[in-house]
């Protein structure tokens, strides 16, 4: 299926989804070490981020979370593509100074999207496609 | 969004791959603000610089970039006195990591004041209607409120991006119709020094991103406002005030929501937040004036510490008044420059640090992870020289 959506951070990615209904704050809840997400009060506790498409409302917490995203990217563990609903400064920032597409004003069912289903963020079209072949 | 044609240029990679991600970070924030083109600025202020906050990601990122600054553009402060950070008891890693970030900026052509009064430093430097991108939430409070200038509270990358360029998106505060008074706030009882600090952690936690208008019973000093508009900018994310008589005034229009402070409520926030079993005092948030650097020295003549006492202020300032740190060291404190008790991680080891700043007292405990004291600059130098 497919749904449109607005660019805010250039590129096209495919890759395995995980969703969250919960905003992420890059600094505190997520391990730049690691890519894994370390804050107990999270939804997503537990889980990678890495090579994902992260679906999340937005972002929120310190302006540093960019740096957390570049710092994930440099080492391979950043989210292929991220989506938000309405992506606020610090991810917008985050995903264009790592390289990273992102997307928001997407609908808000996709935030139940279950994980491990294919999705490409396809950015520069302002087109997602979920369940897309690999 | 509108775009020159040299800022198309830019934003095309023409000049560099810098230049281009620097515009595209300019342009994304416009969008999500709704701004319909950039304007050029008359400086920049860095946030983004203490090593114990943007760590290893943030100097990755700042050391990858090739550019020069194209406006003055000046840092915040950093981790650690850059010249007596070993007898603070930093660690030489950390030390070294925080230098590295320091040179990285100074090669983008960035100065090194790290200090978040550049307003007091630098005179000049922000006057009524100057649009700026600065990032220190106080000393945005400030140009925007007490100089009458214009800036929006800047994060790390958007400020740099913003030095790189010399533009910043028209939004937000650089628009007249976003500095219209909110909520008026009224306070019919003297207030002096750091009663200022104390009504401002009361009201930014009520007026959150709001722009108060104050009416209030006398005119605070300069110093005085530094610390209404430090601390509101800290326990709420107040970045521009007005006060009747004190300040450029509002574009007309009375504010809908009304509240009212009196002696008692300032003084609960003493009350709440006791000072006189704390094991550190810090004073300098924001960083000390030449004249609190002096009162300091008059309330510690003939005196000697006996817990740890930070004076924390610009290293201009402090090298600008030899005599007066001279006279303040030989008490025994430590005139501190270049950071503060928040952003320095050698203030973690105490238990509750004394402070006379609003700013202080609502980051101490998140930030530092240790209790925090409130009082006057008398109580808190009691504290730091009784047995």
């Amino acid at each position: 299926m497919e749904f449109r959506c607005h660019k805010v951070a250039k590129g096209c990615a495919t890759g395995q989804a995980l969703a969250t209904r919960e905003p992420i704050s890059f600094l505190g809840n997520v391990d730049p070490e690691t890519g894994m997400v370390v804050d107990p009060g999270h939804e997503l506790y537990g889980h990678c981020i890495a090579g994902r498409v992260l679906i999340f409302p937005g972002g929120k917490g310190s302006t540093v979370g960019s740096y957390v995203l570049y710092q994930l990217k440099k080492r391979g563990l950043a989210p292929v593509a991220m989506m938000n609903l309405r992506s606020e400064p610090i991810v917008a920032v985050g995903a264009i100074i790592s390289g990273i597409p992102l997307v928001d004003r997407i609908p808000e069912d996709l935030l139940n999207i279950p994980e491990g289903k294919m999705v490409t963020v396809d950015a520069d079209r302002e087109l997602i496609i979920v369940d897309a072949p690999i | 969004m509108y775009l020159s044609r040299e800022e198309e240029l830019l934003l095309a990679g023409e000049k560099g791959e810098t230049l281009r991600k620097a515009m595209e970070i300019l342009v994304a924030i416009g969008e999500i603000y709704g701004a319909d083109r950039l304007i050029p600025i008359g400086s920049v202020q860095v946030a983004g610089v203490s090593f114990k906050n943007i760590g290893q990601a943030g100097l990755e990122w700042i050391s990858d970039l090739k550019g020069r600054a194209v406006v003055p553009s000046f840092l915040n402060p950093a981790g650690m006195d850059l010249r007596r950070w070993k007898e603070m008891g930093i660690d030489p890693d950390f030390a070294r990591d925080q230098e590295m970030v320091v040179e990285a900026y100074r090669r983008l052509g960035i100065s090194d004041d790290c200090t978040c009064i550049p307003y007091q430093v630098r005179p000049g430097v922000a006057a009524e209607g100057d649009h700026l991108a600065w990032s220190e939430s106080s000393a945005v409070s400030y140009a925007n409120s007490v100089l009458g200038a214009r800036t929006n509270r800047e994060g790390g990358p958007t400020a740099l991006a913003s030095a790189l360029l010399g533009r910043t998106p028209l939004c937000g505060y650089h628009l007249d119709e976003n500095r219209r008074p909110t909520h008026m706030v009224v306070v019919e009882q003297e207030l002096r020094g750091s009663d200022y600090g104390a009504l401002g952690f009361l009201a930014g936690r009520i007026v959150k991103d709001g722009v108060p208008l104050f009416r209030l019973r006398d005119k605070p000093t300069l110093d005085e406002l530094k610390a209404l508009g430090a601390s509101m900018a800290a326990s709420g994310s107040v970045a521009l005030y007005y006060v009747d008589g004190a300040t450029p005034s509002p574009p007309s229009g009375e504010p809908e929501e009304k509240l009212s402070f009196d002696r008692t409520d300032i003084e609960e926030v003493r009350e709440d937040h006791p000072a006189e079993d704390a094991d550190m005092v810090a004073l300098g948030c924001p960083h000390c004036s030449p004249a609190e650097l002096a009162r300091i020295a008059d309330l510690l003549d003939a005196k000697l510490v006996r817990r740890e006492l930070w004076i924390c202020t610009a290293r201009k300032i402090a090298q600008a008044s030899p005599d007066v740190v001279k006279r303040i060291e030989k008490s025994g404190a430590r005139v501190i420059c270049d950071t503060c008790m928040v952003v320095c991680p050698a203030s973690e080891c105490y238990r509750k640090i004394a402070v006379n700043s609003g700013k202080a007292l609502a980051y101490i405990p998140g930030l530092v992870r240790v209790q925090a004291g409130f009082g006057s600059t008398e109580e808190c130098i009691e504290v730091a020289t009784k047995g």
